[in-house]
């Protein structure tokens, strides 16, 4: 297992070079330089602006600036924003645990509904359910997510008035924020009202982010269903005169899990980059609408910061994947 | 002066595969529908010009947000209503879907000849070449790509045309696997050695004689890839980072009428159901050829 982990850990390392890459050169790629970048419109004269060049360090030759940059954010330092001023790094784990929280009730609204669905679709191969099922996960991974949230706030906030349309909590709450999960914070404030409306307020977002994810949960479950189910094990279980009930979720669901556990974590980047549009339509406060705003107010130490943070966090998940996966399944592990 | 030969094999050759192809696409109705729907969709956005009422961005300073035809307060020129500057939504749809299969096409062309290139490349020379390639799709498959397309047009500035530069890129790296994967597995059987034997150069062997045989999966793959990318150029579009307003971009449009979500629910909900149908029926598609094209899935 600790040969499988470290060379896991070996593939990761080029990975994690080239993203510091893309990272680096997003600066040095757009048009204008970093100086004048910060100053921004105003302009800046010309003593200033070279004096400035060899302060931060432009002035060297670009593998020196790479080196540096490399040093430095292997010690978390990703520059400040150029807006508030503020470390990226202490920036993005403050927004972070919003997008956490929003991805993992998204992820638990698509693995609720989509391994159940799966599982009686595969049973019931063939009939209306299944074609339904099918047809609606095809229509769901399909689906233009920011358009998909404008509809459920068309139909659920602005007609319905069930749920609000923006934000984490209602601005009449205030809570003292020490894990940075809403959920979890309102409770150790004690105050249920703050939590049920904190509960309300994440509805929607979790429904839209999770859709695609239930889809492709959904599907997966059905087809690696129906794939165990046609196992000789299975024919034997049920001719040792098991229940349906029990040769489905003890013999069958065990071994039909492990493809579809990989295509949970492979979600996550999936989760992330879908929190970008979700967050932005919501204004939930997480990285994904961070990110969008710093693109828009041209705040490129943020981009640059985020973008590593965001791949480095999807890479960390897939390696967590791949481990669980190698725990769950021990072909995995002994396959070279 | 033998160059007639090869011509006269050609015509030996049955017509078989593409009518067995055929039958086996035609036998899934999903698979068919979704044709007809990309069918309808490209002759609608070819004839825009003609089949569309009003010009896109023609503005009636008498109709603003008026509802569709068929609800109260509707007006018959305007079938699916108009938006908050009084231009006539069907009209810029129609206009919408030549862009939007712009952009499948091009960027599937875009990556399927790039994609393909690299593949080739770094299936016939092995070894430090291919670890390279290999590794740099690594790279571009770490990032979601929502957000390394993001981080692309933010380098390289928000528009259209850098949107399906941006979305080319992030979905390469499912081009270079494919036909790396189908090349390996190619080169080993007896009729590419035979053909090496015979003395087929480099060239010859990449893109004539081994390419027509890894087909299979990428068409499978470029089918998907045509609504992956209308997708993403629509999701850019809606972030600001696409096509630009008044553009009669699908996500674009939509991105304008959030504000209006209170008051006219047509502005909001035609243009999400254009995409939605569009990579539905591509996605339908791509799911027929798949079934059709992949020999396990044959028998």
């Amino acid at each position: 297992m600790l040969s499988f982990v470290l060379r896991r850990v070996g593939l990761l390392v080029p990975t994690f070079i080239g993203v510091t890459l893309i990272a680096f050169a997003l600066i040095h790629l757009i048009p204008g330089d970093p100086i004048e970048l910060l100053a921004g419109e105003r302009g800046i004269d010309p003593a200033r602006h070279a004096q400035l060049m060899r302060e931060m360090g432009f002035d060297q030759p670009l593998w020196q600036q790479y080196l540096n940059y490399i040093g430095a954010a292997l010690q978390g330092d990703l520059g400040r924003s150029i807006k508030t001023r503020e470390p990226v790094l202490t920036e993005f784990f403050t927004l972070f645990p919003a997008t956490i929280e929003l991805s993992l009730c998204a992820m638990l609204f698509a693995v609720v509904i989509g391994l159940p669905v799966g599982i009686l679709a595969a049973i019931r191969r063939g009939s209306v359910f299944d074609h339904t099922v099918m047809g609606v996960s095809l229509a769901g991974y399909s689906m233009p997510i920011f358009w998909w949230a404008l509809l459920l706030i068309l139909v659920f906030s602005v007609n319905l008035g069930w749920t609000p349309v923006s934000g984490r909590i209602a601005v009449a709450y205030f809570v003292e924020p020490v894990t940075g999960f809403m959920l979890i914070d309102t409770l150790l404030a004690g105050d249920t009202d703050a939590f049920a409306s904190a509960l309300h307020h994440l509805v929607l977002p979790s429904i839209v982010l999770g859709t695609i994810p239930l889809a492709v949960v959904a599907r997966m479950t059905r087809s690696s269903m129906m794939e165990v189910i046609r196992e000789d094990y299975i024919r034997v279980a049920r001719a040792k005169g098991l229940s349906q009930t029990r040769v489905i979720l003890v013999h069958a669901l065990r071994n039909a899990l492990i493809p579809v556990v990989t295509v949970i974590g492979l979600q996550i980047g999936t989760l992330l980059a879908g929190a970008i549009l979700t967050e932005t339509i919501f204004a939930w406060p997480g990285v994904g609408k961070w990110l969008v705003d710093s693109i828009s107010r041209r705040d490129y130490p943020a981009v640059q910061g985020g973008i590593l943070l965001v791949a480095a966090v999807v890479m960390l998940v897939n390696l967590l994947v791949d481990m669980l996966y190698g725990l769950i399944n021990p072909r995995i592990r002994h396959a070279r | 002066m033998s160059a007639t030969e090869p011509v006269v094999v050609e015509q030996e050759k049955p017509p078989g595969p593409w009518l067995e192809n055929w039958r086996h696409f035609a036998a899934n109705r999903g698979a068919l529908a979704g044709l007809a729907v990309i069918v309808v969709i490209t002759v609608l956005a070819l004839l825009a010009p003609w089949v569309a009422p009003h010009a896109p961005h023609e503005q009636f300073r008498d109709a603003l947000l008026l509802p569709p035809a068929w609800s109260a307060g509707g007006d018959a020129r305007f079938l699916l209503g108009t938006d908050d500057v009084g231009r006539d939504i069907l009209s810029r749809l129609l206009f919408g879907a030549r862009l939007s299969l712009l952009v499948g096409a091009i960027v599937v062309t875009l990556s399927l000849a790039v994609g393909i290139t690299l593949g080739l490349i770094a299936g016939f020379f092995r070894g430090t070449v291919e670890s390279l390639i290999m590794r740099l799709m690594d790279i571009l498959l770490a990032l979601p790509s929502l957000l390394l397309a993001i981080a692309i047009v933010a380098i390289l500035g928000p528009s259209l045309a850098n949107a399906m530069v941006a979305i080319a890129i992030v979905v390469l790296p499912h081009y270079v696997r494919l036909t790396r994967a189908a090349v390996i597995a190619e080169t080993s059987k007896d009729y590419v050695i035979a053909s090496e034997v015979a003395g087929a150069g480099l060239l010859r062997q990449m893109f004539v004689n081994v390419l027509p045989n890894c087909m299979a999966p990428l068409i499978v793959q470029a089918t998907l890839g045509f609504s992956s990318a209308i997708l993403d150029a629509a999701a850019l579009g809606f972030l600001g980072l696409g096509a630009q307003p008044p553009t009669p971009e699908w996500g674009t449009m939509l991105a304008d009428a959030r504000q209006f979500i209170q008051r006219a629910w047509w502005v909001v909900t035609f243009p999400g159901v254009a995409i939605l149908v569009t990579v539905l029926a591509f996605n339908l598609m791509g799911d027929g050829l798949r079934d059709a094209l992949d020999p396990k899935l044959k028998r």
